[in-house]
């Protein structure tokens, strides 16, 4: 039994499950060919190359180019700074990683505090509201230095001093404050009258929330908490102004050594790799999903 | 039907029930006594309360006045535990409400399964026995977006007849579906009946709460006008609004 109900994708009589993914993978340029035919084609392809060559041409002879190209795109710098800082990004995956645990768990009980309903929740309820309002309202820059400089100082016993942790922690509170929103709205979207059947058969609020009403709340905003995934992936690279020594403090160090600003652009293209793929796939999911469900409605 | 042979008190009493939302009074002070295996049809014009009345005494709803008794026992008093009396009363909506994201059969089980901690296995065995009644085994592993209105339907009277209830009650269940599925929907209810289980039903069907009711309430502005049993109810109204209603149903020709 699958968890979505049968699989109902079937775009045309002759696309196997396989192909239509990676044909959206591209969206937008591929279908442009299989919809236009070749003459159209050729046309495309010839506006492209004058377009983006003649770019080229331009930039390459443009005066200032040699020396821009030594200080970014300089293949000896490249490979120099290239080990470093691909450690560094390293360190942002892990760190990356480490903020992904915590802010699905962390939004969603939120969430579900702020979506309880009667009288006995109202504390629960209003501390989801100070939480989101606080955390959504402090630029992350300044919660990132204020827990990454300010509490270590403050040399308090058993909290943890690392640079890192309080890192995290202010990438995960903020983060989880504008995804626990993200739930909201997925779950203010289920209508009214689903949890009136779950407490029907008997089930209490709790169960008729995990059971009834978070799945449906979950899969409404997908494609939301994805697209949240791509912005945080990027904006771990803000804890280096705590003196970590991830992919963009290293490309600094480089930097500060050699005068040279290429160590930047492998930074940049290590960031890249992993974010194209990722807005890709949200793209390709998100297009599914709509497919999907403009499908099952009857 | 109403043969009840141990003369015991009512099922279910309605003590001056009343109900507002906001400033907008929808319950009036409804008194209403139910006996055990009777089956009550709630009606009268779109509005009147029919729908809140079914909500209230299920508890989804609170009421701000009176009292509702199932066995004598007040289920609206202060510190009843609501979950435990929902588990004795089913109820099923217009709009079916089934959750999307499961299969029939985990719909079904879901509520036994959770609330009343019931085994899988024994829970999905008693499904089957209820979904086979009802014609719809073989829709067990079907998603209900992929189901006939009435099979919904069917579906859903299933998953409120798993805990077994005292009563049940059903509001407008038939008034979703195309015309050609009234009829399967309505010969559920009307088996039901015919095994003795108590029940409440809004419903614009009069010809089927002819059919069907031990007795017949016409609700107007919150109130119960007139309650009697069909033949009385439909055949000598004795208040003008009752007339009134009669008349335009019979103009539209549902009766
Ligand atoms: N949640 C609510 N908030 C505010 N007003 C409500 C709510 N639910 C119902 N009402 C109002 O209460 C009145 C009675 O509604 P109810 O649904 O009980 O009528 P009904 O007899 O079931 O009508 P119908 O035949 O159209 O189903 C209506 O005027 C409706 O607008
Ligand atoms: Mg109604």
């Amino acid at each position: 039994m699958s968890l979505h109900g049968p699989p109902s994708r079937g775009t045309g009589p002759d696309t196997n499950g396989e192909q239509v993914p990676r044909r959206r993978l591209f969206a937008g340029v591929s279908e442009f060919f299989a919809e236009e035919g070749a003459k159209a084609g050729a046309v495309a392809v010839a506006s492209t190359i004058f377009f983006f060559g003649g770019a080229a041409v331009l930039i390459s002879r443009s005066a200032n180019w040699p020396s821009v190209r030594d200080q970014f795109f300089n293949p000896d710098d490249f490979s120099a700074s290239a080990p470093d800082v691909l450690e560094g990004f390293w360190l942002n995956i892990q760190l990356f990683f480490w903020a992904m645990l915590i802010i699905p768990v962390l939004a969603l009980a939120i969430a579900v505090m702020r979506s309880l309903r009667g009288p006995a929740f109202m504390p629960l309820r209003i501390l989801a509201v100070v939480y989101t309002d606080l955390f959504r309202g402090i630029p992350l820059y300044l919660l990132i230095v204020v827990l990454g400089f300010g509490v270590p100082a403050l040399q308090l016993g058993g909290l943890p001093t690392s640079a890192a942790f309080w890192g995290i922690a202010a990438l995960s509170l903020s983060y989880s404050a504008y995804t626990a929103e993200i739930y909201r709205s997925g779950i203010d979207a289920v209508p009214e009258s689903q949890r009136s059947s779950a407490r029907a058969i008997g089930l209490t609020q709790w169960q008729s929330m995990r059971f009834a009403v978070l799945p449906q709340a979950v899969r409404n905003v997908v494609p939301a908490l994805m697209n949240t995934v791509v912005s945080l992936q990027k904006d771990v690279a803000l804890i280096s102004i705590l003196g970590i020594r991830d992919a963009v403090r290293e490309a600094e160090i480089y930097k500060t050594r050699t005068f040279n600003y290429t160590s930047y652009i492998v930074a940049t293209l290590l960031f890249l790799a992993i974010s194209i793929p990722l807005t890709r796939f949200v793209d390709y999911y998100t297009a599914r999903d709509r497919a999907e469900r403009s499908q099952s409605q009857i | 039907m109403s043969g009840s042979e141990v003369q015991a008190g009512p099922k279910l009493e309605l003590d001056d029930v009343r109900k507002s939302y906001g400033d907008k009074r929808v319950l009036n002070g409804i008194d209403l006594s139910i006996a055990d295996q009777e089956v009550i049809c709630l009606i009268g014009p779109s509005g009147c309360g029919k729908s809140t009345l079914l909500r209230c005494v299920d508890l989804l709803d609170p009421i701000n006045g009176g009292e509702i008794r199932l066995d004598g026992e007040a289920i609206t008093a202060r510190g009843v535990d609501a979950n435990e009396v929902r588990r004795r009363i089913g109820i099923v909506f217009q709009s079916y409400n089934l959750f999307p994201h499961m299969s029939v059969l985990d719909n079904v089980t879901l509520g036994p399964r959770r609330a009343l901690g019931i085994e899988r296995a024994e829970a999905e065995a008693r499904a089957m026995e209820l979904l086979e009644r009802f014609g719809l085994a073989d829709k067990a592993n079907d998603y209900p977006n992929r189901m006939s209105g009435g099979q919904n339907q069917r579906a859903a009277i299933v998953r409120s007849l798993m805990g077994d209830p005292e009563i049940l009650l059903l509001d407008e269940v038939t008034s979703a579906l195309d015309p050609e599925l009234v009829g399967e929907v309505l010969s559920v209810i009307r088996d039901l009946a015919d095994r003795g289980l108590t029940m409440v039903l809004a419903t614009h069907e009069m010809g089927f709460a002819r059919d069907v009711a031990s007795r017949v309430c016409f609700l107007h502005e919150g109130r119960v006008l007139e309650a009697a049993p069909p033949a009385e109810l439909f055949g000598a109204p004795q208040h003008d609004r009752t007339k009134q209603f009669l008349a335009r149903v019979i103009e539209a020709g549902r009766l």
